[in-house]
């Protein structure tokens, strides 16, 4: 089968699916273009990611990377959101296709682009480079 | 739970009678065609009946009928034999369209390398090209045109007859991959007056592995593979005794059929397409009527493919998407494109391919399950959620 049994669970029956009013903190990354989009919408009381939601335009492996990078960052504090690496997600899943890995990356990167609203939306001071390596979607060569 | 099968322009289910025409040459009839003894003998009259079978199903002689190992083989030796017999008169100019399977797109791609020219004729709406299109592409040095009979993702059926009159008329060779086509549609080769034509006996309930290129009296088609004297020395290697058989026997049924099945095919099709319409932002992809008769392809905005696709499997439905995660590419679907969708809408293509297996009851069962997923998909899209809330411009009205 082209997916892990943890894939299809979790893109069956995804956590965490869904939007939020008033959220904290909303990251949108990839592209209409290339077939995937990530929005995600974080709730953070004293620097604890309280509740998280998230919204998938995309394949099997997206929505699956999506729902388990919000079950890895909920109920965290935001330094260890922002550790979260596609790795780690890729690991969770017991893992995904070579040419499905970009949808790991997505989820690693939508978490950091809803911290980073965070931030900017409270001016909070951070250090850019560490969302430097951010990229909106560099498979499509856009 | 029930599996309902309708991914059949991909491969068909092999027919009783396919795997009954089989059997004896994988038990008893297992000889060498080229041996002289019994065994062999009875495997070279097999051959002989298959080949006969065959051509009499697409109106051909049998001298005009060449065994291959499928349609991929089939387009690839049809334009090399093109190409070749133009570089012998210093012709150096083929076309095509963009719709084509990747067989002809590939093998093109690798003859331009080589130096050839070639012209892709863009489609229109609905995936036709035109006789006329065909004509004003036409050059002094135009070796062949290669035209597909009907499209294997949109299904719509191309107006080769009236462009092999222009071919002949403009004194240009003509194929025509008609893979989705034999056995499905009624075909003749005299009828349409092509000089080769491609089939392949897997998507006709026959096996896969096992194909055939029609070509004219006349013609001699270059050698892909060096060795033997099998094929009148087109294409070497020991025969495939078992599915030559067997695919002879399978287009026999199949084309037998085609009268009773067509209007099967056409009424389940079309409540297909009309169930399917009733979900809001979807488009059908190709000709409403002018298509072939089990296909069903359309494009639902706000989703992909892919997720599309896994979700009718756990509900048994066996179908296909254009969507660049299925294609393993990172575009998606090439016809898709070419008929004018925008990515973002041909990630969300479904295509439903029938066969007369399937039942009007399968129809209702998909239309339900489809809306289902969709509408479910769709709450989850924020591309869906931005067309809803009219931050971004819907494509599909």
């Amino acid at each position: 089968m082209l997916y892990s049994e943890k894939v299809m669970d979790h893109f069956t029956n995804p956590r965490n699916v869904g939007t939020m009013d008033n959220a904290d903190g909303v990251g949108e990354v990839g592209n209409a273009k290339c077939g995937d989009i990530m929005k995600i919408f974080l709730k953070i009381e004293d620097d604890v990611i309280t509740d998280v939601k998230f919204s998938t335009f995309g394949c099997g492996s997206a929505i699956a990377s999506s729902s388990m990078a919000t079950e890895m960052i909920k109920g965290k504090p935001i330094s260890q959101a922002l550790e979260l690496t596609n790795k780690a997600v890729v690991e969770a899943l017991d893992g995904l296709p070579a040419h499905k890995l970009h949808c790991s990356v997505l989820a690693e990167e939508a978490v950091k682009a809803a911290v980073k609203d965070y931030y900017d939306k409270n001016g909070i001071e951070y250090d850019p480079e560490q969302f430097a390596q951010m990229h909106d979607c560099e498979h499509c060569g856009e | 739970m029930n599996t309902i099968y309708v991914d059949n322009a991909a491969t068909t289910k092999m027919s009783k009678t396919a795997i009954d025409a089989m059997m004896p040459f994988l038990e008893g009839t297992y000889g060498n065609p080229s041996s002289l003894h019994t065994v062999g003998q009875l495997a070279a009259e097999a051959l002989v009946k298959a080949r006969q079978e065959v051509a009499e199903c697409l109106g051909a002689d049998v001298k005009e009928i060449y065994f291959t190992s499928g349609g991929s083989e089939s387009d690839n030796q049809a334009l090399i034999t093109a190409a070749d017999l133009g570089a012998r008169k210093g012709k150096k100019h083929i076309i095509s369209q963009k719709t084509e399977h990747h067989a002809i797109l590939h093998a093109l791609k690798k003859l331009e390398k080589q130096g050839f020219e070639v012209t892709l004729l863009d489609v229109d709406g609905e995936g036709y090209v035109s006789a006329e299109d065909v004509r004003k592409a036409i050059r002094e040095d135009t070796i062949m045109v290669t035209i597909m009979a009907a499209n294997n993702e949109i299904g719509t059926i191309m107006p080769i007859k009236e462009i092999a009159a222009v071919c002949k008329e403009k004194g240009v060779l003509f194929h025509t991959d008609a893979v989705q086509a034999v056995g499905h549609i009624p075909l003749n080769v005299k009828d349409i007056g092509c000089d080769m034509l491609s089939l392949s006996a897997h998507k006709f309930h026959g096996p896969k592995g096992v194909g055939a290129l029609y070509v004219r009296k006349g013609m001699f088609p270059s050698t892909l593979i060096e060795g033997g004297a099998q094929e009148r020395s087109r294409r070497a290697g020991t025969e495939n005794i078992a599915g030559i058989s067997s695919m002879a026997a399978a287009m026999k049924e199949a084309v037998a059929k085609i009268p009773e099945n067509t209007p099967k095919l056409i009424k389940m099709r079309d409540r297909l397409i009309e169930g399917l319409a009733e979900i809001p932002h979807s488009i059908l992809n190709g000709s409403k009527t002018n298509r072939l008769p089990g296909s069903v392809n359309m494009c639902f905005e706000g989703i992909e493919g892919e997720s599309l696709l896994l979700l009718l499997d756990a509900k048994g439905i066996c179908a296909s998407s254009g969507s660049a995660c299925t294609s393993g590419s990172l575009d998606p679907s090439h016809v898709l494109l070419a008929i004018g969708r925008p990515h973002e809408v041909a990630h969300g293509s479904l295509r439903l391919t029938l066969s007369e297996e399937n039942s009007p009851e399968e129809m209702e069962f998909i239309i339900k399950s489809v809306k289902e997923v969709v509408e479910y998909l769709r709450r989850m899209s924020p591309i869906w959620q931005d067309l809803q809330e009219g931050k971004r411009q819907y494509v599909i009205q």
